[in-house]
């Protein structure tokens, strides 16, 4: 605490003001989100452009990061490890509200909360993450989800408490069923990250239980790579079952534990996590920003809506062309967006941004491997490409050090953009 | 001799190329803020920009042993890495 007081008085001094007494008029940018894409965009509108008057709407206190979560379900580490506050971001001159944002008309440029404000702005920074689609999969609701946890938004942390008690709960020799949805969602390589993790939690601890992944798709992110490491470290105890295969499950029963595939085979497990079909989230929907798919199209150079200009969509939400849903994306990506808000409010031309994402997945102890994609905006702004010839997979074979060094990388990255972000 | 003049070379194609953002600023996300370094991610503030240049260019060209850096560098220009050396070599 008395770190954060003397931290926000230097901040005040070396900004030559109190924070919040700035001039009227300034340019007011509007955040809403606090994760990987808006805890970026608000710090760094502040550290790169002091003279905007920035917002952020967060409707939790506390932030907890999916990623690092699959290493709290494995019980490695606790909540309190990936949960982060937004202190540094006040003292860094942001405007904090936590509350919810129910409203956005992208005409008037206007937001309504929860407790009744409204707040008016001249550019928004929109990274409200992801929704679930309750109506995508039969027998899945809310309540479903208190049966047969999906722990995919972390919200306040319950989900992943109620998933990790569950496997704590079954008995040795039991079914862990996971249920992994068709692309585009949340973080592509996260279900088998889990996979891997929960593994290595019953290996150690209840080592004739099985894990039943029931896929909608015939191959995922780091495919030989998760399955190479699957047979080196839980030799038998991982079952994946493609679309081909009959993987792709259509109804869920919370009550009789059973999963149903497109081809009426029932399975019974004993615990269940149900990664549903997602979209964006409802503010970004709703102000009508999304596509019929569901997701929110942007110009590639400058990250505005297709439809909404003046509103900058970053993270999960955005449909991203070739550019996967990932918190280092999201990051990536809210810096782009800052410095072309910042660029278009002083009527200058946005710079052209590079987009860079580096996913780390942990699959077993001392036991990382990784994804690495560098994009560009393609000529006309309609889409991104991934530079040619950069990027790709760790590579494969028995490669200990590798492996080892990744992990090490992994948890470095981990404690420096949580950094980056809030700090 | 060599190596600092062609640093300069490459920065001056730098300074000539259109800006772009976003590479120093991607690079922090794991190297900690200001290139300070982060657990076993090392720093990057502070170092010799010849030197953080020639890495680049060695990792881009696969002559350098490499976990994840080889991939990451190929996706950069040699005036946007030029750049960046330029950039953490001026931050202690």
């Amino acid at each position: 605490m008395t770190f954060s007081v003397s931290r926000r008085a230097l901040l005040g001094a070396a900004l030559g003001a109190p924070p919040l007494a700035r001039a009227q008029g300034a340019a007011r940018l509007l955040v809403i989100g606090g994760g990987f894409g808006g805890a970026t965009a608000a710090s760094y509108a502040r550290r790169e452009h002091p003279w905007l008057d920035v917002t952020l709407v967060e409707q939790r206190t506390r932030y907890i990061t999916c990623p690092y979560a699959n290493r709290v379900l494995a019980g490695d580490l606790s909540l309190a490890d990936i949960t982060h506050e937004y202190d540094g971001l006040r003292a860094r001159g942001v405007r904090v509200i936590h509350d919810r944002a129910i409203h956005h008309d992208p005409v008037a440029r206007r937001v309504r909360l929860g407790g009744g404000e409204v707040l008016s702005y001249d550019r928004l920074i929109l990274s409200p993450g992801i929704a679930l689609r309750y109506d995508a999969l039969d027998g899945y609701d809310e309540a479903a989800a208190e049966r047969m946890p999906h722990a995919w938004i972390a919200a306040d942390g319950a989900q992943l408490s109620l998933l990790r008690r569950q496997l704590e709960a079954m008995p040795d020799g039991g079914v862990v069923g996971v249920v992994i949805p068709a692309n585009p969602y949340r973080c592509p390589p996260g279900p088998y990250e889990r996979i891997s993790l929960i593994a290595g939690y019953l290996s150690r601890h209840k080592p004739r239980s099985k894990i039943l992944a029931l896929d909608a798709k015939d191959a995922f992110s780091k495919q030989s790579l998760f399955q190479d490491a699957w047979r080196a470290l839980y030799p038998g105890m991982i079952e994946w079952v493609s679309a081909a295969n009959d993987g792709r499950v259509v109804r869920v029963d919370p009550g009789a534990m059973e999963l149903e595939t497109e081809f009426g085979t029932r399975h019974r497990v004993d615990v269940a996590n149900v990664i549903p079909p997602q979209s964006a989230a409802a503010i970004a929907t709703d102000a009508g920003l999304a596509d019929g798919t569901g997701w929110v199209p942007v110009n590639s150079q400058t990250l505005e809506s297709r439809t909404a200009p003046g509103v900058h969509v970053v993270g999960d939400a955005m449909f991203p062309g070739p550019m996967p849903k990932s918190g280092f994306l999201a990051n990536s990506e809210a810096k782009a967006a800052v410095a072309a808000a910042a660029a278009l409010l002083r009527g200058e031309a946005p710079p052209a941004s590079v987009f860079v994402n580096t996913c780390y997945s942990h699959v077993g102890p001392d036991y990382a491997i990784s994804v690495a994609n560098i994009f560009r905006a393609a000529a006309g702004s309609q889409s991104f490409v991934e530079v040619p010839g950069s990027g790709g997979t760790s590579p494969r074979g028995d490669l200990p050090e590798q492996r080892r060094l990744e992990a090490l990388y992994a948890d470095g990255w981990y404690a420096s953009i949580t950094r980056d972000m809030f700090g | 001799m060599i190596r600092a003049a062609l640093s300069l070379i490459l920065l001056s194609t730098a300074a000539a190329a259109q800006p772009v953002s976003g590479v120093a600023e991607s690079c922090v996300a794991c190297h900690g803020p200001r290139g300070a370094g982060s657990g076993s991610v090392p720093p990057l503030a502070g170092r010799d920009a010849s030197e953080l240049a020639a890495a680049m260019a060695a990792f881009r060209a696969n002559e350098r042993p490499a976990t994840i850096m080889n991939r990451i560098a190929r996706g950069y220009t040699e005036a946007e890495t030029a750049a960046v050396a330029a950039y953490f070599a001026g931050l202690r």
